[in-house]
């Protein structure tokens, strides 16, 4: 079934009785060419591009609960390319550009909107660092904009430019950057991979790998053993839990970060914006609600949910670059559990056991990343070498000394 | 949070700032032949377990002692709260 206007209408006419199922409920089979552990969003788009790009014919998902209940239904849903370094911003503007064709791409809706994104600029030497990251990101084929305060109170008359501690000076503007309706992505390359034959295996939790001389002969699941020639892991968050089975330590921890939604309001916030001297951002959902978050609990968790400081650090936060948010009252918040990783950015890349490779360490930069992260996996997996914007994102490149830390913390995952 | 400090008794975790795994108090030996790669260990992978956890959090707006707590990562319960100090002389880490 292809969604389009005129099915839409033909529907409405005859009481939507020709609706079917997005995707099957299939049992697993014995063996598999290829397994995708996790049926998140990177997974499911692992999956579709498997099949779609790279002629991958019996492939499966296979999902410890259910497809999009992790992350991809967690996240604060933005959209952006606005990375410094040669290791990222290729790879960034990259699934920016998926994401621009993506629902001709899979024929769904998910609600890109390209709305904006702004960064904010408190001092001199930040608005020195932001034009030279605004540089970097045209050099790699992504749009950016130094925006004056002048050009900023046209626009967002809202914001608070002089306050005394973190006066607003300028912004570095992406305005092709935006916000996607999240839990539609799962959906959308979750049908689009089942079409091409992909089998979306639910409640089927990985309780073992079967590793033997070296090489992986499938995995071990609730629903019994899965053979397969190739196996890739797509459960950043739960990455640390699930390598463990493999006798794998990875340069990862697992963090929790909390997003927050207001009551619905009228449009106040154009686009996404965020603040320079704190850790806070904001964007406002189609329905109305503020959409915004900040900092990272800060210590080692796999519980989906936070504690009260960080709850009011982002509260601050906000109230300083936007006092007109409050009065509004917060609907609903949670956590999300993060692969945090050493140097602040992701892996995609095969690991020391034959047919195992290994997709994480997203931090909290998961879900831009998911056309891209799912296309440059499927590459990996497919021909068995990295695609070329991704080559950066190697397990091994501590050892290296070739991190990728874009704001120079160093190994502190809590500080990315 | 609360952390009940061994001797201030119970504080609020906002008073500390976390460090990580407290395998960190385990360095490796600088003049071993294998140095390089057991510091790449020690200073990038880690364990991660979905459970206890023992972990160094540091008293920054107290008493600026270093302590290892063991806390489950599951349901943030704090079961145990050790001076750094004392498991470091415990392990004969300490001078």
């Amino acid at each position: 079934m292809r969604f389009s206007g005129f099915k839409v209408i033909k529907e409405a006419l005859t009481g939507h009785k020709g609706w079917g199922p997005q995707w099957r409920d299939p049992e697993p089979k014995p063996h598999y060419d290829i397994i995708i552990i996790g049926g998140g969003g990177h997974g499911l788009a692992t999956a579709y591009y498997l099949a779609k790009e790279f002629g991958q014919k019996n492939i499966a998902v296979i999902e410890k609960g259910w497809i999009g209940g992790g992350n991809v239904g967690r996240n604060t849903t933005i959209i952006r390319s606005n990375y410094l370094l040669d290791g990222n911003e290729p790879f960034y503007e990259f699934s920016l550009k998926l994401w621009e064709k993506l629902e001709q791409d899979f024929n769904y809706n998910a609600m890109v909107s390209q709305r904006g994104i702004l960064n904010l600029v408190h001092t001199d030497g930040q608005r020195d660092a932001f034009i030279r990251r605004g540089n970097a990101m045209i050099l790699n084929g992504a749009d950016a904009e130094y925006m004056t305060a002048d050009q900023l109170r046209a626009e967002l008359p809202f914001l608070n430019f002089d306050n005394a501690r973190f006066p607003i000076k300028g912004g570095l503007a992406q305005r092709r950057g935006g916000t996607v309706r999240h839990d539609a992505v799962a959906w959308g390359y979750a049908r689009g991979a089942d079409q091409r034959g992909v089998d979306i295996i639910q409640n089927c939790e990985v309780t073992g790998f079967r590793i033997k001389g070296g090489k992986c002969l499938g995995v071990e699941t609730s629903r019994g053993f899965i053979g397969a020639n190739k196996i890739g892991t797509a459960v950043a968050g739960s990455s640390g839990r699930l390598m463990a089975k493999a006798d794998m330590r990875l340069p990862i921890e697992s963090h929790v970060l909390q997003a927050f939604v207001s009551e619905g309001l009228k449009p106040v916030i154009p686009g996404v914006i965020t603040f320079g001297a704190g850790h806070f951002y904001v964007s406002q959902s189609d329905k109305g609600g503020l959409v915004f978050g900040g900092d990272l609990d800060g210590y080692n968790t796999y519980a989906q949910r936070g504690n009260l400081p960080v709850v009011e650090d982002v509260c601050e936060s906000g109230m300083a670059i936007m006092p007109m948010i409050g009065r509004t009252r917060l609907l609903r918040m949670w956590g999300g559990v993060m692969d945090m990783s050493m140097d602040g950015s992701p892996f995609i890349d095969k690991t020391h056991i034959d047919g195992l490779y290994f997709n994480g360490g997203w931090c909290y930069g998961g879900f831009k990343a998911t056309p891209a992260s799912g296309y440059c996996f499927a590459h990996l997996l497919a021909k068995d070498e990295p695609h070329e914007t991704a080559t950066e994102y190697r397990l091994d490149r501590f050892q290296r000394g070739h991190m990728i830390d874009e704001k120079g913390m160093g190994a502190q995952p809590n500080l990315h | 949070m609360i952390i009940n400090h061994p001797i201030l008794g119970p504080r609020d975790a906002q008073e500390f700032t976390y460090l990580g795994d407290a395998s960190l108090l385990n360095r490796p030996d600088w003049q071993a032949e294998d140095a390089a790669e057991k510091f790449h260990d020690y200073t990038y992978l880690r364990d991660n377990p979905a459970g206890d956890h023992r972990e160094l959090w540091y008293h920054e707006q107290g008493d600026r002692s270093w302590l290892v707590v063991t806390r489950n990562t599951l349901t943030h319960e704090i079961s145990k709260v050790e001076l750094a100090s004392d498991v470091a002389r415990a392990m004969g880490n300490s001078k």
